[in-house]
Order: structure tokens, then C-alpha cells, then sequence
């Protein structure tokens, strides 16, 4: 299938008799043109993920062509968020907190399957999947994805941001960021109850008793939701 | 395995045995071992600190180099491997003599309930950072530790992550709060310099962290006054999630945790089964791992410079820099289909053999790396802002690299010539002949000319055993570890039995423990295997190069400027991957 090029979407022409032409078209489309071409990354890149972004911004592979080689590392400065890499419970307010720093309008993409879902890493403190967190526009599969998948990733972005899709979606709220720390009203399915039962002032957090065998007391144990997943 | 259990006492592994004999008797008793493994020296918790002072000061002795400590709860053992004597937790010392070339395990036997040892901090100060991760992970107090907090998780955290009785699947919310509550901010030394200093909050997501760490420093203009370091924003569970896997699906594992060169991390993995198992790889095999390995230690001393450059504000050398790796990575690519994450070691060989054009491949990429290690050579190493820059700057002497137990480039850039593979050389490093850079400077500048030269040494390993790459198998004939080939799959009953055996049970490692190890890009990788004979990992620990580097990074910035913490923080080149596993 002959995927079509990335152009401006403009209307036809019309020559002027004053001698400068004219195109006409769509505030917005236009604006939405000139974003998708000018993105600005910034990389939050957490660990192997990362290595495989500075493959694609160096000379190799040259994220440039697409017109986003601008790295940022500051959130103020920047419209895209790339999440590169495994995202643990302790970075998930940190991440958050990037997210929130970043002037509208804002895009995200998730690289590699770490960042989507957690990966391999189905553990104790790892988060599962960023969209617990953040949410995400488009997901980059691979451990780590190849470079070419990335740029492939960028290209479906820049096609969703043209196409008006994301604008549209956004004010629809289909996206409904699950906050971390700030909003205990939320719950969050990975977590344990007994926590969120905590945060929302309801309870207190299990005592860990430690009996003879220094295991943890079955009671709080239970009650601490062990067991949910 | 009775039959291969050494004389615990004899030498050379314990020559201090006698002094030790007469010092300590009865209170610090050696335990018989397999061959394969280093010796082990039992004690209790109210000998630990006499013990421990003995083996750093006496002379016979002099294990100098703190290198890891791995904690165990045997609570899960089964029946005739449980402990006998009610105890649950034990804390194994991992000690190096830089001057005998030993090592050692200094082991401690502690009860279900509470358990408690005295802290080592002040013997070993590298030990600081290793018993908090005990304490965090496993629940072990050490008493007297200047700063017993929580390092890889949070605050907001219940229990102890490793023990046997936790759920490895039961997370738990954090929250700003809950992130490390530093005293440094709130506190200053002189109630009257208020107002002179100011709390700098550096990472965990500032471009020269290369990834997640986290620094609070007290700064009294652009001087570092007090520093503060935290880890654990990726703390993945390798430890925990190890124990979930069979041995052979624990190696893409290894592959992440430094994610630069993950060749290594799995030939130090599979060698330390291996050696458990009593397995011997053909020299194809090892050949090529060697091999791999080199190339590996090239693309992360190119990523370590590269990065640390950009962070010093010269950015070309990062285009030079990534080139090679580009290059090697198609080579990669060709051996095990992945460019980062490999799975390529197996345990007895490789996952497949190499391609028909290893050797010319390897051959062609040699020259690419030393044109484009000549420009950054030639940008850099006489560069009057680099030298300014790097120069005397973030300065480690030997006396201190040794205490905080660094080891790899770092160590060597303070004057230590310790190198796994020189002195316990493995795979093919025993038959080459190569050189160990030092520097006695142990400053950026030391570090960044220890690296350079490392990669012409790798470039000189390689040239070598390419001249003479064995023909032949490249796995192991023993189908127990590893598939037999399918030809004899389809022909062979026998080996139809093997190939079943493995894909539904996977390799079964005896029961008993190792503690394995090999160099590392930033130094020793040793792993420490505890098998309780089922086919699944009891107990892995790694040690991490990584991770007494990072520890002493608050102290080794402390009087400089902020700027020079960067330079230094890149050129330590801390890998979260390994650091917080
Ligand atoms: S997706 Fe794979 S390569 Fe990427 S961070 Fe996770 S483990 Fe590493």
C-alpha cells in the first residue's frame, strides 16, 4: 500500500493579478500542519529504550528529516513527550509532574513495550503500562523497538495530529489521566486496596506485624489486597 | 557433590587460616565448598565487626575491596537443604584483596525474627549503600548504619520485596511525599549560613542523568557544599522477577541491566551457571563470546564518552562517537537478530552459531572504529577546554576508590590495576595478550584516557583471537544445558528425550551457590547464584559495577562546583539499568 506523502493540506491556488499568489485553506489545518513538522521532543528516557532514541537522532538514522530533532530537556520547552523505557512506581510522580509542565498542545508517545504495558517486568514496582499515568497517543511496541519503528511511530503521530484527530479527541475527554498521588478519589486497579483505602482517608495503612516466622501478618497481608494480581 | 568439595583450609584459598585460627578460634569457622566456588568463612552477628576488621587490617589477610553483599532468606529451602539450626536470613560479604588477588565470603547466619548484624560502614565504607539495599529489599537491620532508609523502593512501601513470603506482584502507590525525605534540605550545619546556601535539586529527569538518578545538593553559590544521592527510579525487580523464570529465561534479563553492552552481562551470567553445572563451552564458543564481549566494552566506553562530552558542551564528538556503534550493531544484529537486547549466551554456547563471515565482518569494523576514534582523539584528548574542564576535577584517590569499592575504569584511573580479566582470567582472555591501562591521576581527565585506551586494547584482544577463530561445534555436547540440534532431534531418541526434557523443565542446577564473576564495562560483574536444585533461580544477586560508584558520587562532587559534578557524574558513566537492577 502506497502510504501518502506528508504535505501540507492546502486548497488550490489562486493567482493574483498583483503578482504574489495566494493559497487558501483552514487556519487550523494549516497550524496543524506546521506542528506536526516541528515537533519538539523530549526525551524521557529511562533505560535501554533510550539508547536505541539516541540512535535515532544521531547521524544514522537522523530523526531531522522529520523535522523533530529538536531535543528539549525541558518540558516547558517542548510539545512531545517520548517515553523511552521502564517507568517504576518511585518515577511515576516525577513523570507525572513532566506531563503537567508541558505547554498545550502536547503529545505523547510511548516507546517500547516497558512504557506501554510493562513489559517483561510484571513486578512489585514497576508500573504497568504509562497510561496509568499520562495519556498516550501512540504506542511503539518492541524491547526495544528498532529505530525505524520509532520514526514509524513519529509518522502515524504527525498523521493523527494533521488529520485534526487528537484536537478532537482531547476535548472529548476520552483520555481520563489517572493521577498519582494528587487525586485519591481514582482508584487504581494495581495498587492495593488496603492503600487506597488509606488515601482516601478511610482507614488505616495494614500495621506489618511480623509473627515468630517473620513473614507478614496473614491478616494484613489480606487486607492489603495481596493476591488481586 | 560431596566429591569435588576442597579442603576448606587449604591453600591458597585460605593461607591466613592459621593466623586466623589463633586470633578467632571457634568463632569464625570455613565452610567446605565445591571448587568452582570462592571460599567462605562463617561467623555470628557479635564476631561480624572482629572478623571483619581482621580480614581488612591483617596483613595475611588484607581484603581491602568491599565488593557486594548478598542477602538469602532460606526460608523456602526444601527439606534436607533448609538450615538446621532455626535461622532464616543470611548476609554474605563478598571481599577482594587487591594486593593477594583473593576473594572471599564472609558469611553471616541471622534469625527469623529480627534479624540484625552490626553495620560494616565503618570498615568498608563501600558497604553504606549495599546494607540499606539489604535492609530495603530483605529486611536485614544493621545496626549502627549512619542512614538506614529505604534505597530502591519507596517510602510509601510495606515489606520486604525479596523475602521468600512477599507477592512479587504487590505494588504499591507512591507519591511525591514518599520520595527521599532529604534532611539536606531542610538542614544546614551553622544556623548564621541560612541564608548563604541554597538546596539543589539535580535529576531524576535532567538530560546529564543519562537515565534516573537523583541528586540533592546544598550549594553555597556554584560550590557544592553537601550532596545527597538517591537511586531506585528503575529499580526493575531483576532480583525478584529472576525467581519467577527458569535459569535459560533469566538471560534477557541480564540483557537490561546494562543495557550498553549487553553481551557482557549474559556471558558473565551463563559462565557463573555454568560453572555451577560443571559445564565447559567449546572454543568456538568462547571465542566468540570474547569477542562479542570486546566489541561490547567498545560501544559502551563510546556511549561513556560520548554522552560525557555532550554534557561538556561538545556535541560533534556524540555523531563521531555513535558511528562505530551503528556499525557494530549490524554485526550483532547478524549473530542474534536484535541490535541492543541480544539473548545471546546460553547456558553451554550461544543461542546459534555465528555467521559465516564472522571474522571478515569483525575484521572490516576495526578500521571504522579507530578513524572515528581518532576524531574524537583528535577534538579532545589535547583540547585546552577539555583538559580544563576534566582536569583535577572530580578526583578519586586510590585510597579512597579502594574504600568505596569501585572496580573497572574507575578504579584503574586511580592506580589500581585490577582487571578480572588479567588476574582470573576466563573465556579466551588467559590466551591474549593485552595491556591494563592505569592512570594515577584518578580525575575526569584520568578516566576519559583509561576508556580510550581500553578500546585500543579491546581492538588488540580481538585482532587476535580473530587471527585464529576455532572451527568446530559452538555449544557444548552435554544436551542436559542446552537443545541438541535439530537433525538429532529428528533422528536420535535420546536426543528427542533431552530436547523434551528441556523446553518443558529447562536446565536443572544442582543445589549449592556460586559467586561468579567477570569484567564488567564499569567494572567487576559478579553474580551470586543460590540453587536449590528445582529448575528455577532460588536466589540470583547481582553486583552491579555501578553501584559503589554512584554511592560515592555524593561524596567525590563534595567542594567542587555543579559543573564539575556533571563532568564527573558522566564520567563515572552510572548505567540505571545495573545500578538499580
Ligand atoms: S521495552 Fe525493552 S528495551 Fe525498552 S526499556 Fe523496556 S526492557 Fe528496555
Amino acid at each position: 500500500m502506497k502510504t501518502p506523502p506528508i504535505a501540507p493540506p492546502l486548497g488550490p491556488g489562486i493567482p493574483s493579478s498583483s503578482g504574489a499568489d495566494f493559497l487558501t485553506t483552514k487556519l487550523d489545518i494549516a497550524v496543524q500542519w506546521a506542528q506536526s513538522n516541528s515537533l519538539w521532543p523530549m526525551p524521557f528516557g529511562t533505560a535501554c529504550c533510550a539508547i536505541e532514541f539516541m540512535s535515532v537522532v544521531s547521524s544514522h538514522y537522523d530523526l531531522a528529516r522529520f523535522g523533530a530533532e529538536v531535543v528539549r530537556f525541558s518540558p516547558r520547552q517542548s510539545d512531545l513527550l517520548i517515553v523511552a523505557g521502564t517507568v517504576v512506581d518511585k518515577l511515576a510522580p516525577v513523570l507525572k509532574k513532566i506531563y503537567d509542565q508541558m505547554p498545550e498542545p502536547k503529545w505523547v508517545i510511548s516507546m517500547g513495550v516497558c512504557a506501554s504495558t510493562g513489559g517483561f517486568y510484571r513486578a512489585y514496582h514497576v508500573v504497568q503500562g504509562i497510561d496509568e499515568i499520562v495519556p498516550v497517543d501512540v504506542y511503539v511496541a518492541g524491547c526495544p523497538p528498532t529505530p525505524e519503528n520509532l520514526i514509524h511511530g513519529i509518522i502515524e503521530l504527525q498523521k493523527k495530529i494533521q488529520s485534526g484527530e487528537l484536537a478532537r479527541h482531547r476535548e472529548a475527554k476520552t483520555f481520563v489521566p489517572i493521577r498519582v498521588g494528587v487525586d485519591p478519589d481514582l482508584s487504581i486497579p494495581a495498587y492495593s486496596d488496603g492503600v487506597m483505602a488509606h488515601l482516601q482517608g478511610k482507614k488505616e495503612l495494614p500495621e506489618m506485624a511480623e509473627t515468630a516466622e517473620g513473614e507478614l501478618d496473614a491478616k494484613a497481608r489480606a487486607a492489603a489486597g495481596e493476591g488481586r494480581r | 557433590m560431596s566429591a569435588t568439595l576442597a579442603n576448606p583450609f587449604a591453600p591458597p584459598s585460605i593461607s591466613f587460616g592459621p593466623v586466623l585460627e589463633q586470633k578467632l578460634a571457634g568463632r569464625v569457622t570455613a565452610e567446605p565448598r565445591p571448587a568452582s566456588d570462592i571460599p567462605t568463612l562463617v561467623t555470628d552477628a557479635a564476631t561480624l565487626k572482629e572478623a571483619a576488621l581482621f580480614l581488612r587490617d591483617d596483613p595475611a589477610a588484607a581484603y581491602d575491596l568491599f565488593l557486594d553483599l548478598a542477602s538469602v532468606d532460606r526460608s523456602k529451602l526444601p527439606g534436607d537443604l533448609a538450615p538446621k539450626d532455626k535461622t532464616r536470613f543470611q548476609a554474605n560479604y563478598i571481599l577482594y584483596s587487591t594486593k593477594r588477588n583473593e576473594h572471599l565470603r564472609l558469611r553471616v547466619n541471622l534469625p527469623a525474627k529480627e534479624p540484625a548484624v552490626p553495620s560494616l560502614v565503618g570498615v568498608w565504607p563501600a558497604a553504606n549503600w549495599f546494607e540499606r539495599e539489604a535492609w530495603d529489599l530483605m529486611g536485614i537491620r544493621f545496626e549502627g548504619h549512619p542512614n538506614l532508609q529505604r534505597l530502591l523502593t519507596h517510602n510509601g512501601f510495606v515489606g520486604h520485596a525479596l523475602r521468600k513470603d512477599y507477592d512479587k506482584k504487590q505494588r504499591w502507590l507512591c507519591t511525591e511525599e514518599d520520595l527521599l525525605q532529604t534532611e539536606l534540605a531542610a538542614k544546614t550545619d551553622d544556623p548564621a549560613d541560612m541564608f548563604e546556601t541554597m538546596t539543589l535539586n539535580f535529576g531524576p529527569s535532567h538530560p546529564t542523568t543519562h537515565g534516573t538518578l537523583r541528586v540533592v545538593m546544598r550549594v553555597d553559590g556554584e560550590k557544592i557544599v553537601a550532596a545527597e544521592s538517591e537511586c531506585g527510579y528503575l529499580h526493575r525487580c531483576f532480583e525478584g522477577m529472576s525467581e519467577t523464570h527458569t535459569w535459560v529465561q533469566v538471560v534477557p534479563y541480564t540483557d537490561r541491566l546494562n543495557y550498553c553492552s549487553p553481551m557482557i552481562n549474559g556471558n558473565g551470567y551463563v559462565r557463573a551457571v555454568e560453572q555451577m553445572l560443571g559445564v565447559d563451552v567449546p572454543p568456538r564458543a568462547k571465542a566468540a563470546r570474547t569477542v562479542l564481549n570486546e566489541f561490547s566494552r567498545i560501544m559502551d566506553h563510546l556511549v561513556c564518552i560520548a554522552a560525557n562530552l555532550v554534557d561538556l558542551g561538545a556535541l560533534t564528538n556524540f555523531w563521531y562517537a555513535f558511528q562505530p556503534r551503528e556499525e557494530i550493531y549490524g554485526l550483532l544484529e547478524a549473530c542474534c537478530g536484535a541490535r541492543l537486547t541480544s539473548s545471546y549466551a546460553r547456558i553451554g554456547g550461544l543461542a546459534k552459531d555465528v555467521p559465516e563471515n564472522f571474522v571478515e565482518w569483525s575484521r572490516s569494523l576495526l578500521p571504522t572504529i579507530r578513524d572515528r576514534m581518532a576524531d574524537v582523539d583528535g577534538l579532545i584528548t589535547k583540547n585546552k577546554i577539555a583538559w580544563n574542564r576534566m582536569r583535577g576535577t572530580g578526583v578519586v584517590s586510590k585510597e579512597h576508590a579502594i574504600a568505596w569499592g569501585f572496580t573497572g575504569p574507575s578504579l584503574r584511573a586511580s592506580g589500581v590495576a585490577y582487571d578480572v580479566r588479567k588476574d582470573k582470567p576466563y573465556e579466551m582472555y588467559g590466551d591474549v595478550d593485552f595491556d591494563v591501562p592505569i592512570s594515577t591521576d584518578g580525575d575526569n581527565l584520568a578516566r576519559y584516557l583509561v576508556r580510550m585506551e581500553e578500546m585500543r586494547q579491546s581492538m588488540r584482544i580481538i585482532e587476535q583471537i580473530l587471527a585464529r577463530f576455532p572451527k568446530g561445534p559452538i555449544n557444548s555436547d552435554d544436551y542436559r544445558v542446552i537443545l541438541p540440534p535439530k537433525e538429532m532431534v529428528y533422528n536420535e531418541m535420546e536426543a528427542l528425550i533431552y530436547h523434551f526434557k528441556l523446553v518443558f523443565e529447562g536446565v536443572k542446577v544442582p543445589p549449592g551457590e556460586i559467586y561468579s564473576y567477570t569484567e564488567g564495562a564499569n567494572g567487576e560483574l559478579g553474580y551470586s547464584l543460590v540453587s536449590d536444585g528445582s529448575g528455577f533461580p532460588y536466589r540470583i544477586k547481582v553486583r552491579p559495577p555501578c553501584f559503589p560508584l554512584f554511592a560515592a558520587f555524593e561524596h567525590v562532587i563534595k567542594g567542587g562546583m555543579v559543573s564539575d559534578a556533571v563532568a564527573t557524574l558522566g564520567s563515572l558513566n552510572i548505567i540505571a539499568g545495573e545500578l538499580d537492577r
